[in-house]
């Protein structure tokens, strides 16, 4: 099996790197901006599993670059993972659009537009899989991350289209949902222990839901209970609370 | 942020950043004031805390292995677990390895750690070939015993003070199965555990669970395990997921009486002698990873654990003062370890010294600390010294009396700069 990760250089996605090569012997083709660090983990992915590993550089913000870069893929993966994202700090979304600009971009528009390829390509094979990484921010949207919520809403609609478009031909998309994760996204937040998965755990409930042909999974499991209550809460309750 | 490590006192305020690259920890070291390295935390005091910290977890990529040298290359992150888990399916396996699998390769040379076959294979640095370390100033520096030899010499065993190690050669051995052949003997007491070790010196792993709530004739009372690699049999590791103490015990249930029960079981529960049993990696060097947070039972206070090494013609006085006032004062841990080490090495703070080492948990609580402070006296009258790793409250004078390198050590932190960089609890209260 080839699996691509876009945005490769993001916690969760090297856990899931490791963890397809582990299971499945996995070749792994890894995509993002920082190609000095992604060299270091296509070593690493190499001596730790024995397996063919490459990096190219791949920025999910320059949307016309997208097809060249799919193109250039030889040969293409049977599996795609989108793990980019961009959580920066809310009010500065709020203040400066740019920022917010970047949220949509990165965590969504970016998304759709690679993923349209990817689909593309794997109709016509009439074979793959795609797991793209929302979030639960994206369930309900909070006054402390909206703007990051909103893009995380949006790329989980994306995907629940792309799966009904899909289903026909076989092809498996997986939403995950993940609550909070240790990364560096979330290392300057105090995150509630309990609450709080590791980047190994999540990447091993990833590969699960992808072995059994799961459409989307919380992870971990309780925040589909959380999300659950917190959808539930009435709008007229809601908009008066402090989250 | 709060922080604790393995004995998980003090908890302590500290702001932290893990890095990825060695321009990302440049960066964190020019920023004001002094830091130390965090690896797994499974240091048991004070040496990797400070106000602030780096996270060495995130550097964790392995850079290469060459198949015939049996050397690996890989980044500071690294753990134990992952070096098992990735080579001995390939027939490789640790040189030395500690009583947990879940710490880091940094950690392993800051503290020089010691395994069982210390006295057949020495400490951690032992295996280390080369290492590269970023300084004050994030110069990164190449080390061996050839090239910058005061500076390798003073990180291994240097509890992090002298720099972030970044990446490390380090030499596996080579095994035919994941399996030891495990020789179990119980003895009756210090002198019976002392010929044992001396029967068994040249197996590769020994060491022993000593009782330490016995008193009188009995007193070392212990059951005695030798290992060897086995010869033949499987490569495939399966190390257990551990099961997890959910929560703080209590402190009411740790006492003399539970203690006393369990240390009588635990002798009563081996046979009273067995030979080349094959037993599983993980059953003979991890028994206590397959409990996780095991260290809650000591409830939230903590503990800490003393262990101590005297000298060989000292150790057998030594230790019957030292267990007696232990059993005496009642505040004997659930077990404790007895081994013979070997010679010590030209590190400048590495622990083990050829003789008896003694390893014991207690609890914290408020008569400990004067009574460390009287078996501190021991120690030293008998010419020993305690390991820093273990270390929360050992006062200076009883540090510089015991590691006669100390002054060369901390000469060397002062002329580069470290000192001003690179600091932990420990660092201050033992003035190094
Ligand atoms: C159950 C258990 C059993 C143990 N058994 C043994 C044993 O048999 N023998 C033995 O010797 N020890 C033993 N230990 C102690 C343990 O091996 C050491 O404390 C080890 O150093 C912990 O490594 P760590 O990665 O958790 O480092 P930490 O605890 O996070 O740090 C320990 C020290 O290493 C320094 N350090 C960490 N990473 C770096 C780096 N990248 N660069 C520079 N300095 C760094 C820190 O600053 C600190 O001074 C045991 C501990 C436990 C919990
Ligand atoms: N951490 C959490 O608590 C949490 C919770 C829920 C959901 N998530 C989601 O899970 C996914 C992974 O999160 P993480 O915590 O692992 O993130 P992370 O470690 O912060 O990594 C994010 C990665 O995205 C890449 N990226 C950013 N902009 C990009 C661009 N324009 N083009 C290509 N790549 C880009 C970056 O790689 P380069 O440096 O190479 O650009 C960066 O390493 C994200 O989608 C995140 O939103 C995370």
């Amino acid at each position: 099996m080839n699996l691509l990760i876009l945005g490769a250089n993001s916690d969760v996605a090297y856990a899931v790197a490791k963890t397809f090569a582990k299971h499945k012997k996995a070749d792994i083709y890894l995509a993002s901006r920082d190609m000095k660090l992604l060299e270091k983990k296509v070593r690493d992915l190499k001596t730790r599993y024995e397996i063919k590993a490459a990096c190219f550089y791949f920025d999910a913000m320059d949307f016309e670059s997208h097809l060249k870069f799919y193109q250039s893929l030889d040969p293409k993966p049977d599996g795609v993972v989108y793990a980019a994202g961009y959580m920066p700090d809310q009010e500065a979304a709020q203040k400066d659009f740019k920022e917010a600009k970047k949220i949509f971009e990165i965590n969504f528009s970016g998304a759709a537009a690679i993923l349209e390829i990817v689909a593309d390509d794997f109709q016509k094979r009439g074979h793959g899989f795609i797991i793209g990484i929302s979030s639960v921010a994206g369930e309900r949207g909070r006054q402390s991350n909206y703007i990051y919520g909103a893009s995380k809403a949006a790329f989980t609609a994306y995907l629940s289209g792309l799966r009904n478009r899909l289903f026909k031909k076989n092809i498996q998309v997986l939403t995950v949902l993940p609550g909070f994760i240790n990364t560096k996204m979330t290392e300057s937040m105090d995150l509630p222990g309990l609450l709080t998965a590791q980047p190994d755990e999540v990447a091993e409930y990833i590969y699960k839901a992808f072995r059994k042909n799961r459409d989307v999974l919380y992870t971990k499991w309780y925040w589909k209970w959380i999300m659950a209550v917190i959808k539930g809460i009435p709008e007229k309750i809601f908009k008066r609370m402090g989250l | 942020m709060k922080l604790t490590s393995w004995g998980r006192y003090p908890h302590i305020d500290t702001t932290g950043a893990s890095f990825e690259t060695t321009d990302q920890l440049a960066a964190l070291l020019k920023k004001n004031g002094d830091l130390i390295a965090y690896g797994m935390g499974r240091s048991y005091g004070d040496s990797a805390l400070n106000s602030r910290v780096v996270f060495s977890k995130r550097f964790n990529k392995i850079i290469d292995f060459n198949p015939e040298k049996g050397l690996l290359v890989c980044e500071s992150g690294v753990s134990l677990e992952e070096i098992i888990n990735i080579f001995m399916p390939r027939g490789w396996f640790l040189s030395t390895t500690p009583g947990t699998r879940l710490i880091t390769v940094g950690g392993a040379i800051a503290s020089d750690v010691h395994g069982k076959n210390h006295h057949t294979a020495g400490c951690f640095s032992e295996s280390v070939e080369s290492f590269e370390i970023m300084l004050p100033d994030g110069e990164i520096l190449q080390c061996s015993r050839e090239e910058n030899p005061g500076i390798f010499h003073a990180t291994c065993g240097g509890m992090g003070l002298t720099g972030i190690i970044l990446t490390a050669a380090i030499k596996l051995q080579k095994v035919r199965s994941s399996y030891i052949r495990e020789t179990v003997k119980r003895c009756q007491n210090l002198e019976e555990v002392f010929a044992c070790f001396e029967t068994y010196k040249t197996t590769t792993y020994s060491v022993a669970w000593i009782n330490c709530l016995v008193s009188g004739s009995d007193v070392g009372r212990s059951v005695l395990m030798a290992g060897e690699h086995a010869e033949t049999g499987s490569l495939e590791v399966k190390l257990k997921q551990p099961i997890s103490v959910p929560f703080d015990f209590p402190g009411f249930c740790l006492n003399r009486y539970s203690t006393k029960l369990f240390n009588w079981l635990y002798y009563h529960s081996r046979p009273s002698f067995v030979e080349n049993r094959l037993v599983s990696l993980d059953q003979f060097f991890y028994p206590l990873d397959s409990i996780g947070h095991w260290n809650r039972i000591y409830g939230k206070g903590g503990f800490t654990q003393y262990q101590l090494v005297l000298p060989k013609a000292a150790s057998y006085d030594g230790l019957n003062v030292i267990l007696k006032r232990i059993a005496k004062a009642g505040l004997g841990s659930f077990l404790a370890v007895l081994k013979l080490c070997g010679p010590q090495n030209d590190n400048d703070l590495s622990f083990p010294m050829e003789g008896y080492s003694l390893a014991l948990d207690f609890k914290i609580e408020r008569r400990l600390f004067p009574f460390l402070d009287e078996l501190d006296q021991i120690v030293l009258d008998y010419g020993g010294r305690l390991y820093l790793t273990k270390d929360v409250r050992m006062p200076k004078h009883v540090f510089q009396k015991g590691y006669p390198g100390w002054e060369a050590f901390a000469e060397l932190r002062e002329k580069t700069g470290m000192k001003k960089k690179f600091n932990s609890l420990q660092s201050r209260r033992l003035g190094v």
